[in-house]
């Protein structure tokens, strides 16, 4: 978890407001719980060079409607913000994991538009009319989606932090059809590290939920 | 991450004129929006490009292909096209970064991306590409990733491309509009070695936007495919490359077009190979007689030795897997 990207400073919305000064932007609104949340300091003016600090008096957030798991969602965010800070500290979705959050890890994958994506490398201000999936919207009701079902069968995970992110590029490859074999599956989930190395279970859960097994 | 402030560019009319007043387009974002996050990258403002008109992939009159600058790595390495006329490039697509990666990057920001040097990536260390006249900390530093083909004193950065070696390879043009109108530039003109401007990489105006990169016929059949070696197996940046494409009638070889990835500044065209090529029967020893002068000119560094012969070897074998095919 990065600890010095402004982003990252801006403190979690809802619960601890801090003092708006001219260089605390409002983080984000939204629609659905109405509630305005400040972040935290996002940078001094000191470390801003003349012609970003112009950039950023003009309009340094944008207003973006997007749904996230069938719910749409109106807000307001610092143009900084990628979409998994608006998944975890905006809508208080955080099964989506920050892990390098510089696209290596695949902590971070959501479905958007039905296609596995980094969140931590899209802006969420780009999503206009995006519909975006994120590991909580996988299951029906009590009903779990047959690929968590196959990571809880396989035994697919043991720390469980990159869990979220294999099952939603598992989703991903096998809405793709790259389940062919084995190696396919591999080659296809490359870019979903993990550092407990459940790799060969990864695999054979891929495969159960695909129906290879 | 410096404040910037951001629009949507309805229409390339748009784009361009938000783009000719400083604006820096976005499309996949993946290696922008993280070296942002570096602060290797500060735009002022970002142009979201991702809706204009450029995703089609289209056979031309004489029987190559425009991939629009807009298509994602994964469609174009699906594309029935791009994989029966050129599995060059699909397999270069495929073997690049990640699927998440390849469902977000485009075609125009892949051949724009910058290198992986982490001395460019670290705002703490000297780099003449980041601050033009500070230094190169890389070559006193680790250096065994870095080229060996195309370096200058002022920089010996890869270009982290699979793709471009591809497109290089086959001599592909790239289509750009811009204030003044459209134009085409061959793709070896349109990346820059470093020279004495390392900061300068594309053969790029002001607020010109690629809207495409045409693959240019050639004789049927042509057997091609691309060979990437690497420190592991998948999701990993090249060490050597080889993008090989022959065209072999009558037992001879026509049309040789190969290019070599992860060892130069830019990626590394080899007529000297293809040369050797031309006119003759296919044999084994042809292959190692024409990859041996793959490595022709290498200036390498402490720790990227191994590169020179490592690119011989690189060539030879996608010689042999091209060339045994046809």
């Amino acid at each position: 978890m990065s600890t010095e990207t402004p982003e990252s400073a801006a403190s979690p919305p809802a619960r601890s407001p801090s003092t708006p000064s001219r260089r605390t932007f409002i983080a984000t609104t939204t629609a659905a719980g109405g509630v305005v949340a400040a972040g935290g300091l996002v940078a001094g003016p000191a470390l801003l060079g003349a012609q970003e600090a112009a950039a950023a008096d003009a309009s340094p957030s944008s207003r973006v409607s997007l749904t996230v798991n069938g719910e749409r969602h109106i807000v307001t965010v610092d143009n900084r913000t990628s979409l998994l800070d608006l998944l975890r500290e905006h809508l208080d979705l955080t099964g989506s994991k920050k892990g390098c959050n510089a696209g290596a890890c695949g902590a971070c994958t959501v479905l958007v538009d039905g296609r596995r994506v980094n969140s931590c490398l899209i802006l969420a201000v780009r999503l206009e009319g995006a519909e975006v999936t994120t590991v909580e919207g996988l299951a029906r009701g009590e009903r779990l989606h047959p690929l968590q079902q196959a990571f809880i069968d396989q035994d697919a995970f043991q720390c469980g932090y990159c869990t979220p992110g294999q099952i939603m590029s598992g989703v991903g490859c096998i809405e793709e059809g790259h389940t062919g074999s084995a190696d396919e599956i591999r080659e296809s989930m490359s870019g979903n590290l993990c550092r407990c190395g459940c790799y060969v279970k990864i695999v054979r859960a891929v495969e159960q939920a695909s129906g290879r097994k | 991450m410096y404040p910037f402030s951001f629009v949507t560019a309805p229409s390339t009319r748009e784009a361009l004129a938000a783009g000719r007043r400083g604006g820096r387009y976005i499309a996949g974002g993946t290696t922008l929006v993280d070296l942002m996050r570096e602060t290797v990258e500060r735009p002022g403002t970002l142009v979201d490009i991702s809706r204009l008109p450029l995703r089609d992939i289209t056979v031309i009159e004489r029987g190559g292909l425009r991939i629009g600058a807009l298509v994602t790595m994964s469609d174009a390495a699906a594309h029935r096209k791009v994989r029966t006329l050129y599995p060059v490039v699909a397999q270069a697509l495929e073997l690049s970064a990640s699927a998440q990666l390849r469902n977000m990057a485009t075609i125009g920001g892949n051949i724009m991306q910058r290198t992986r040097c982490t001395y460019f990536r670290d705002v703490t260390a000297t780099c003449n590409k980041r601050e033009p006249g500070t230094g190169c900390a890389a070559q006193e530093g680790f250096h065994r990733t870095h080229a060996i083909l195309g370096t200058s004193e002022e920089c010996v950065a890869t270009h982290p491309s699979d793709v471009a070696v591809a497109f290089a390879a086959l001599e592909a043009r790239v289509h750009l509009l811009g204030p003044d109108g459209q134009r085409t530039v061959p793709f070896a003109d349109f990346l820059l070695r470093p020279g004495d401007t390392p900061n300068r990489e594309q053969a790029l105006h002001q607020g010109e936007l690629i809207t495409a990169v045409e693959v240019p016929a050639y004789p049927r059949p042509l057997r091609s495919g691309y060979l990437k070696v690497r420190d592991r197996q998948s999701y990993e940046f090249a060490l050597t490359s080889a993008a090989v494409a022959l065209h072999v009638r009558g037992g001879v070889i026509r049309e040789a077009k190969v290019a070599a990835g992860g060892v130069g500044t830019v990626p590394w065209k080899l007529p000297a190979v293809e040369e050797a090529l031309i006119g003759e029967r296919p044999s084994e020893r042809l292959w190692a007689r024409a990859a041996g002068s793959a490595a022709d000119g290498a200036r390498p560094l402490t720790h990227n030795r191994f590169k020179v012969e490592l690119l011989q070897r690189t060539v030879e074998r996608q010689l042999r897997i091209v060339g045994d095919s046809t």
